[in-house]
Parts: C-alpha cells; structure tokens; sequence
C-alpha cells in the first residue's frame, strides 16, 4: 500500500511535469545529407522520428547548393547524419555554421559521420594530388550502396536514437532488429539473383559503385571519366572503347546525372548496353525506400545482362 | 483511499486541459514510467536478497528491464587497440589552409581606369578552423603585387541562446550583395560600375567590427535575416574615423524563397552610414539586391542561370572651399547594374553585365579615376555607364580561365575599349562560401 503510495505520488510528480511542457512533439528531428540515410532513419526510428533529407536521390551529392531553405530545417534538427569522406564538403559547413544550432556543428552531440560505422573502399595510399582529378583522399564515399553497410548504417542509427531518447530504445532496437531479418533476407535474393553475372567486368561512369560491385560480384575495370570530375575526352574515351572490345564488356553504368551522349556512344560502338542505375533512393519515383534501390538495380542489371550475353 | 481518489482527479484535471492526443501519448508514458520503477524496484530488492512484490511485474513496453528482456541491438566483438594514434595525428588539429591565385592581364584602351597589363592581382591565403565547441575562425589574407592585406579575419559565435550568430573580426560588410563576395567567387574579372564608384571597390566596405545576425519568424517557405554590423568606420573612399565615435552602422535585411526544387529568388536591402571621407558629415548609402537563380537538380551540374541586380543610392557630405569658409553639401549619387550568367555545358559560362553609376565629380574611386578636369571638388556628378560580355570555362573545380569583353563610356567623355582575360587557381581545402 505504502509502495503504491509512492508510486502514484511520483508519477503525479511526473505528470505535473509533462504537463507543464509545452505539447510540442517529442519527435526526434533528423535532418540527413542524403536520402539513403534518411531511409534507414527511418527503417529504425519509425514514428519517434521526424526525418529530412538535404540532396535529392536524382542529383548530384558532390553539388548541392547550399540554400538558406536548408537552414531552416538545419535550425531545429537534434541530429545531422552526414555521408562524411568530403561528400559534402562543397556545400554542408556554411549550412551547418549559418543554422545557429550548436547540437549539429562537427563533434556535437547531434552530429553523426555515418562513414565511421561503414566499411570503406578505395582509400588512396601513397601520394595524392588533385593531379588524380577531384580525389576523395580520405576513401570513396558511396558506401550506402552495399547492404552490409547499409545495416552498420542502421545500427548505427539505433545506437544514436536510443542515446537520445532512452524510453523508447526498446522500440528502436525493436525496429533494427525487423530491418536486420529482413535485410538478411533481401540480400540472399539479390545475391541470388546476380550470383550467375559474378565475375562479369563493367565500366562505370564515375566512381560511384565500388561497394556496389564489390558485395554483387562486378569487377569495375575502367571509368567514362578520364579522372574524376573530369568530363570524357575522346582520346580517353577510343580507350574505353579498345578496352571493353579486347575484354568483351557489354555494360556501363551510368548515374542519372549524368549526360548519356558519351557512354551510348561507347556502346553503340562495342555493341554494348547503358545501365542507367540510381546510386539513391528516389532517384526515381518509385525507389523510396533502401530494399526498392537494390531491387530497381539489380533488375536493370539482370536484364541487360541476360540481353548482351 | 483519499490519495486514490485524488490521483486520478488531478489526472484527469490535467488531461482535460491537453488535448486528447497529448493526453493519451502522456498517460503510456507515465504508465511506462511507472511499470519502469516497479521493475528497478524489484532489481534492488533482488539485489538485497528479498522476493521482488507482487506489483514488480516486468513491462513489455520499457527499455531495458531486467525481468522482461527487450530486444537488444547485437554488438560487434570489439577489438582492443593499442597504443595511440601517432605523432602524425597532432597534425589533424591544423587548420585547413588553402591559397587561391587570382592572374589578370588587359589588352586595350583603359581611358581612365588602367589595370595593368599583366598583373599577379591577388593570392588568397585563408586559415580555417573550429576554435571550440562554441566558436569557429576563417581568416583570409590577401598578398597583391606590392602589399599585404588582412581582408577577413574573424571568429563566429555558433552557439548562441535565441537563433543570434555574432561574429568578430574584420569583414567584408553585408551591404548588398558583391561587396561581401570575395574576387575568387566574383562571376567577372572585375566589380561592378557602381560598386568602383561608391562601395570602394575591390576593397569595398571591408572593416573591424562587431556583426549580430538572427533568423527572423517569417510565413512558411520565406527565410528572413536580419543583420546589425558596427565597424570603426575606416573603409577606403567610403568612410573614414577621424576620432573614436565615427563608427560606422550596417543594416540588412534579406529574404529567400524557393520558387520550386530548382529555382528560388533572393531580395535584400542594405543601409550603411558612417563619417564621409570627403567632408565633415555623413556618408549614407541605401542598397536593393536582387537574385534569381534556376539550376535544375537533374542536370545541375551542366546547366544553371543566375540573374543580378543592385541598386545604391548615395548620400555622401563633401567639404566645398567657398569664400569665407568651406562648407559642406551633399551629393547624391545613384548606380546600379544588371547582369545574367549562364551555364551552358559542363565546364562553360557565358554571361552578360549592364552598369550605370553616377559619382562625385572629383571624389575618388577603386580603380582610382584620374583628377578630375577641375580639382576643386563640387557636387557635380558624373555618369559612367558599361557593359561587358564574360566567357568562362573550369577545367576543373580548382581552376578557372575567364575572357572579359568591357565596353565603359566615363563621365568625362572617354570611351574605353578592353579585353580582360584572368586565371584562378585553388590549392589546399578552401571552404565553400555562403549562397
């Protein structure tokens, strides 16, 4: 009796407390760089979090111009997700400075570089100069595109939430645990499905897909960009040409950012294929959520194969 | 009893007063809260080796409890490292440090303004870090031929109370909108007509002082800024501080809106004071800018449009040398300039600026005007009107070469004809600049 006294006197306590609060939400607002961030925010965060995205999954991450619009979701986010490895470093930190929000400057509380959770391919050693075109020295950023990491990312994700709201990390561990199986189960589906292509050489636009290619089984052997950031040459792209012919590559992969004049050119030349792929969710309309991105290109992907071979 | 009575009462006193969504949302969690404390409760008394009460039955619904284990996120094995991270790491506390190489070079008759021939006309070192949680610096130093200038250095406040931004320093001042650009980010090789003639030029309004910004509440979709500056009030033929109270007071106000994912428009006005270099008075300018940009996402990174115009009106006091004793008037000179720069390929820019700006008959500008035809200053005002074509092409992001047709008739009637060509360069992590 004297325990249930107890109880109910705190929770009154507690009660007066809340209520006193103003009704605002009690959301957790997370404002993403990318659109693959905020699908596996909110795989994980479910209806506890409120989730924006910066970029567009149709544009370019690397140029994204830095809107005073964006400061205004800058302003009230309690946690700022960023790719990191210099993605966005042409246009994130004045957003970041001009929001006035102290929890999402670098090293915040509110703050998260999801490349520290990820698996990194490609981290240049040796000498780097911008001689090797618009290099990403501290490793290629598009690291979203393999499941594995997309679960770290996920993970990564929970970890943060439940710090920031500790009574429902039940539910966020609850909702990662969901993505995990289903995950699980989605990826020996794609991997299935390109299992018969393992092995198979690919020219890709830009560096967009080591992660991708790695994890499915491709072997990415020359790009349509002479260096990156750099537009194609002819002299680079008769290369290009010479090397798919000698090597029987039938496919390119293309962003959709991307002008096709160069890249269906080299494939009408080798009697080849543009596989336009979206290295983002809602590169097109239907991809919006993480399992769709995968789904859409790996389709695209398994048909072109089965028409060039 | 008369506490079991009251707690509902008062509960539901309370939740009468929120709305019911809230109320139901606040009753889980109190219930949640509740369940939790039974459960830490039951732990502790496990813990002193007495049975858990009866009421100490775990919650499905509550992180963490020991009698109904919630589902835990699995953790990868961790692996112990040893050792620290090396003398090599000091390094990552330096600040980012780039240089940016401005070359310009001119073919053709100049009239009054000459730019040299072949010019090494600025470098560009900046110095760029987080100071602490509380504060970041950028400090951007510019080395011409035959000088060193500290043309920004200063510490901005990211952590204020109530959505304020101080910043500290030397700046350029938030008048307009040029006169804040650097000569790196300019879309010509050179400044427009009107900011030559009254906003100082190339140096522009560019002083110490002390620069209070906030976000104001605006409709839906409108960002609004304010900003308040103070300076000392010395920036080069616009204001001069002959004693400590010849500060000099900026005022901006500027709002944003996105007309669609690819185009949105910029407005603002500008007003400065502060004491004439030109007499014993005021020197005031009023300013209007506008913005229009379209960049499609789809394509952003081949095609965009930026459309300009400013606007200044001048109210500067001039000292007369009239018999018996000199006297001030006040000329009032008004410029501004159109321009439009177009993105048509990957690496190619094609632009187009219009400029006409009065000016004081004999009142200095930068580029310096030779003397005028009389030396006694008066409040007669010449005009100068321009046009000029711009061509651009990046072989990358980290350089540009630029071809600059100008056509500028002066004031005093001469007509100059010339072709301006410049190379920039950028080396180390320069930060981006605001929009």
């Amino acid at each position: 009796m004297i325990v249930s006294i107890k109880f109910q006197t705190l929770a009154v306590a507690m009660a007066a407390a809340l209520a006193g609060a103003s009704h605002a939400a009690s959301k957790i607002n997370l404002v993403t760089s990318t659109q693959d961030l905020a699908a596996l925010a909110r795989e994980v965060g479910g209806d506890k979090v409120n989730v924006e995205s910066i970029a567009m999954g149709y544009q370019d991450p690397h140029f994204v111009e830095p809107k005073p619009s964006f400061v205004l979701k800058l302003q009230k986010a309690d946690l700022l997700a960023v790719v990191g490895l210099q993605l966005e470093i042409g246009w994130l930190p004045p957003l970041q400075t001009q929001s006035r929000n102290a929890k999402i400057q670098v090293g915040g509380t509110g703050y998260m570089d999801m490349s520290q959770y990820c698996q990194i391919l490609e981290i240049p050693t040796g000498q780097v100069t911008r001689a090797m075109g618009d290099v990403h020295p501290l490793g290629n950023p598009h690291y979203w595109l393999d499941p594995n990491n997309g679960r770290r990312i996920a993970k990564a994700f929970a970890d943060k939430l439940s710090q920031l709201d500790a009574a429902d990390g039940a539910y966020f561990a609850g909702r990662y645990a969901d993505l995990d199986q289903r995950l699980t189960a989605a990826e020996k589906g794609w991997v299935a499905k390109m299992a018969p292509y393992r092995g198979r050489k690919v020219i890709t636009y830009h560096r967009s897909w080591p992660n991708f290619c790695e994890r499915f089984g491709l072997e990415v052997v020359d790009y349509v960009e002479p260096r990156p950031g750099i537009p194609p040459t002819p002299s680079h792209t008769l290369e290009v040409i010479n090397i798919m012919k000698r090597e029987g590559i039938k496919l390119i992969l293309v962003e959709p950012y991307f002008d096709l004049r160069t890249p269906n050119s080299i494939a009408r030349a080798v009697g080849g294929e543009v596989a336009q792929l979206m290295p983002s969710v809602g590169g097109v309309k239907e991809i919006t959520n993480y399992f769709q991105l995968f789904d859409y290109d790996i389709n695209i992907l398994v048909n072109l194969f089965q028409k060039v071979k | 009893m008369r506490i079991s009575l009251f707690v509902p009462a008062l509960l539901g006193l309370l939740a009468a007063q929120l709305p019911a969504q809230d109320t139901s949302e606040l009753l889980n969690r109190m219930k949640a809260m509740e369940d939790r404390i039974k459960a830490l409760e039951a732990e502790v008394q496990a813990l002193k080796g007495q049975a858990a009460p009866a009421a100490a039955a775990a919650p499905a619904a509550v992180a963490a409890t020991p009698v109904a284990p919630a589902p835990s996120i699995p953790q990868e094995p961790q692996r112990v490292n040893l050792g620290g991270a090396g003398p090599a790491a000091a390094k990552v506390l330096n600040p980012d440090i780039s240089a940016i190489g401005d070359f310009i070079g001119a073919a053709g008759y100049g009239a009054n303004r000459k730019i040299p021939a072949l010019e090494m006309h600025e470098s560009e070192l900046a110095f760029q870090e987080v100071i602490d949680p509380y504060a970041r610096a950028d400090f951007f130093i510019s080395f011409g031929e035959h000088g060193v200038d500290l043309e920004e250095g200063f510490l901005t406040f990211t952590a204020l109370p109530a959505g304020l931004q101080l910043k500290v320093g030397k700046m350029r001042a938030a008048f307009g909108k040029v006169n804040t650009l650097h000569n790196h980010v300019l879309p010509w090789a050179d400044r427009p007509l009107v900011s030559q003639n009254l906003v100082g030029g190339e140096d522009g309004i560019d002083d110490a002082g002390l620069s209070l910004s906030r976000i104001l509440p605006a409709p839906k979709g409108i960002f609004l800024e304010g900003v308040a500056q103070v300076y000392r009030g010395d920036s080069t033929n616009v204001f001069q501080a002959d004693k400590r109270t010849d500060v000099s007071t900026i005022g901006h106000l500027h709002a944003y809106h996105d007309f669609s994912e690819s185009t949105n428009f910029d407005v603002g006005g500008s007003y400065a004071r502060g004491h004439s270099p030109f007499g014993d008075g005021t020197n005031q300018l009023y300013g209007a800018d506008l913005t229009l940009r379209w960049k499609p996402l789809r394509r952003a990174i081949y095609h965009s449009f930026v459309g300009r115009s400013e606007l200044v009106w001048a109210r500067t006091t001039v000292t007369l040398p009239s018999l018996p004793f000199p006297r001030a008037a006040t000329t009032k000179p008004f410029g501004y300039y159109v321009s439009g720069d177009y993105q048509f390929g990957r690496r190619w820019f094609f632009g187009a600026r219009f400029d006409r700006s009065q000016r004081g008959a004999c009142l200095p500008t930068n580029p310096d005007t030779t003397p005028c035809d009389t030396p006694i200053p008066s409040t007669r005002l010449l005009q100068d009107t321009g046009g000029s074509l711009v061509l651009t092409y990046w072989p990358s992001e980290f350089s540009q070469i630029r071809g600059q047709l100008r056509r500028t008739r002066y004031g005093e009637g001469l007509t100059a004809n010339e072709l301006i060509f410049q190379f920039m360069f950028s080396m180390g992590a320069h930060g981006a600049h605001p929009f």
